[in-house]
């Protein structure tokens, strides 16, 4: 297999301006030098490639759309081609990236203290600190806004009860940003590892994310200071517009995996021969798999593109982004299953990376709003009715 | 302190798209992605290297048309301090004489201690840009270079030679390298690189011939290799056809 290049049939490569090349570029190299070479092993054994973590945070590419504290303040869309770049090493690696970035430091750079800020954000993107948010809990996941996590005030102090589950990073995590129900709505708290009452434990099984670290959080009477609040936000758009960010990143990291997909495809029917010394791909059955699969990475790219102009202008709203994430993270499972299906036998190892995107692609569709819930924001949008419950 | 000159070029990516441009004389530019040549990668990570060990400067110089300015930024998004484009639209047609001249020229204001360059160019390969330039600014200069350390006023340096042999050289400031590629690792820009890159200085200067200096090299024609199957047996005793196989792969094929 040849470097990967990147899919780009429409030209839309010339729609991006030169420091989105470098951004895109910088992000590839990393991919290909350090990701790559490590990431099978990783996922076969179920493990976080922990060693990447100061590499990313060296480059920049973690919080890389924030501003200030050491943060490049790039672009939306330079944003997105990272997270493209990244997901097309592994959506395990892209997880780590959009939950540090868009659901750790981004609601304590939007909603924190002073105190938050300068103690966190500098050492979160450097990656010298690691942090989860926990929103789900074992009976909450479409439907958050009925979590029973607890947290009442004590004196100046806050106490935690509940369980979250689910949680990337969650046992990595020096910090956790817990969602939690108190008195006046659902408020953010900052957990610091090792607070008393404060406990984790890993779940094992997956067969998607293998190398991503997914953990459930208990809470028994974890005390923690009043300064532990974050201060600027309550009600449950909080963690939602966290969402907001993070969707917008996986819509752009899919079509990395998506094209992952597609370039091992693509490769491997033009040099697979089956039927009088043929390569497959002559075949039209063969080809119009893959006409279908580049036609929909193209739109995909289009969309992603598009929602990220809208964002760089201050225009993307969350109905836009469930567009994005739904449709993206579909075409992306279907272009996964597609080319697994093309490679045969083979498509079902893990000596090419499909199966890898394909299992991990599942939850994607999942995670940050499942298909459905996605489907009935744009319904909603589209007919003024909600149709959740 | 020095001041480290780096010439990088931009040249076609290596598994770029390949089809004859209709003239038959080149290959179709619209079809082409850039990137920067492999050893000048080499070339420039070095240099920054020797800038972070002994202070000092690093400018890359760089000839061709406007899309030249995307390496350049990478360029300085890597480390580099500032940089001059030399504007140039042919840059296929114009050889390395003519290429060391324009940038002989535009170094005569820089004094540099040391030139970097690639060893050769991953598009035309004549390995001779180098070596010429440090010709036309009376400099000394070694080749094939995959090791540099700088005492004082010298250089000690490894050269690569044939058949996994290597040889270290010493040889006196300001001096021209060219860098072999593979002797180290290439960073990667950092995002806050990128953005910095962004006011840093590229003087852009036309690429003006200087007198009598025509082109020396012109290309007829480009086209694919041709492919043709043929078979060959080769009948007698094993041991003479085993030999007569040999010979034929290693003078005609080529490939022992
Ligand atoms: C690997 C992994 C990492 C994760 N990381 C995090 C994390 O870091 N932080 C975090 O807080 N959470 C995380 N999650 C949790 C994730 O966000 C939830 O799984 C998701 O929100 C769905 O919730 P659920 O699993 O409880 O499914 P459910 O809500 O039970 O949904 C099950 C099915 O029912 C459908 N459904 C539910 N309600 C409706 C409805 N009203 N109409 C139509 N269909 C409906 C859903 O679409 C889905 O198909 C992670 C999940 C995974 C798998």
């Amino acid at each position: 297999m040849q470097s990967f290049r990147g899919v780009d049939y429409l030209l839309i490569d010339s729609q991006l301006d030169s420091q989105e090349h470098l951004v895109r570029q910088t992000a590839r190299e990393f991919v290909e030098g350090a990701v790559i070479p490590v990431i099978r092993d990783a996922y076969r054994e179920g493990r976080f490639p922990t060693q990447l973590i100061p590499e990313l945070g060296r480059l920049g590419f973690l919080g890389a759309n924030l501003e200030g504290y050491g943060c490049a303040g790039m672009s939306n869309v330079e944003y997105g081609l990272i997270m493209q770049e990244l997901e097309r090493g592994d959506s395990g690696l892209r997880s780590f990236v959009s939950v540090q970035g868009a659901l750790v430091m981004y609601p304590i750079w939007k909603y924190g203290s002073d105190d938050q800020k300068n103690r966190w954000l500098p050492a979160l993107h450097k990656g010298e600190a690691v942090g989860c948010f926990g929103l789900t809990e074992p009976d909450f996941g479409s439907n958050p806004a009925a979590m029973r996590t607890t947290a009442a005030r004590d004196g100046a102090d806050w106490v935690l009860n509940g369980e979250k589950t689910w949680i990337t990073n969650g046992s990595s995590a020096d910090v956790s940003l817990v969602w939690a129900r108190t008195d006046s709505g659902i408020r953010g708290f900052l957990v610091e590892k090792g607070t008393r009452g404060y406990a984790t434990s890993d779940i094992h099984g997956k067969m998607s994310m293998r190398a991503s670290v997914t953990s459930s959080l208990s809470f028994a009477d974890c005390r923690v200071p009043g300064a532990a609040l974050l201060p600027g936000v309550s009600g449950l758009k909080g963690p939602l517009s966290c969402l907001s960010q993070a969707r917008y990143g996986i819509g752009w990291g899919v079509i990395g995996a998506a094209m992952d997909c597609y370039e091992t495809a693509r490769q491997y029917t033009m040099l697979r021969k089956q039927f009088d010394d043929r390569p497959i791909a002559s075949h039209q059955l063969v080809q119009e798999k893959l006409a279908d699969m580049i036609t929909e990475i193209t739109k995909a790219q289009l969309l992603a593109l598009h929602a990220g102009r809208l964002k760089d202008q201050g225009k993307l709203e969350p109905a836009h982004i469930s567009m994005l994430k739904r449709n993206n993270a579909a075409i992306a499972l279907d272009i996964a299953r597609a080319s697994r299906d093309l490679l045969g036998a083979n498509g079902v190892t893990d000596e090419y990376p499909i199966m890898r995107h394909l299992c991990n692609l599942e939850t994607v569709k999942t995670y940050e709003g499942t298909d459905h819930i996605h489907a009935l924001v744009i319904g909603e949008r589209v007919t003024g009715i909600a149709a959740y419950r | 302190m020095m001041k480290i000159v780096v010439v990088i070029k931009q040249v076609p990516a290596r598994d770029s798209f390949l089809r004859v441009d209709p003239g038959g004389a080149w290959i179709q530019e619209s079809d082409l992605n850039y990137e920067i040549n492999e050893p000048d990668a080499y070339a420039l990570e070095a240099g920054l290297q020797l800038k972070e060990k002994s202070g000092g400067e690093v400018v890359v110089v760089s000839t061709g048309p406007a899309r030249v300015a995307s390496t350049i930024r990478e360029a300085l998004a890597k480390g580099a301090d500032r940089a001059i484009h030399i504007e140039q639209e042919d840059v296929a047609g114009a050889g390395p004489l003519a290429t060391a001249r324009v940038i002989a020229s535009a170094l005569e204001t820089e004094k540099p201690d040391l030139i970097l360059t690639g060893l050769q160019s991953d598009d035309f390969g004549y390995g001779q840009t180098g070596v010429i330039l440090a010709e036309l600014m009376g400099l000394p200069h070694a080749t094939i270079i995959m090791n540099v350390e700088v005492n004082g006023a010298s250089l000690r340096l490894k050269r690569e030679l044939e058949n996994g042999y290597f040889q270290h050289v010493e040889m006196p400031l300001p001096a021209l390298l060219t860098m072999q590629s593979g002797s180290n690792k290439l960073r990667y820009a950092t995002l806050m690189g990128i953005k910095k890159a962004k006011t840093k200085e590229v003087r852009t200067i036309a690429g003006v011939q200087p007198e009598g200096a025509g082109t020396s090299i012109r290309i007829e024609r480009v086209y694919m290799p041709g492919s043709s199957k043929q078979s060959q047996i080769f009948d007698g005793p094993p041991r003479e056809a085993a030999a007569k196989l040999v010979e034929k792969l290693k003078f005609e094929a080529r490939v022992l």
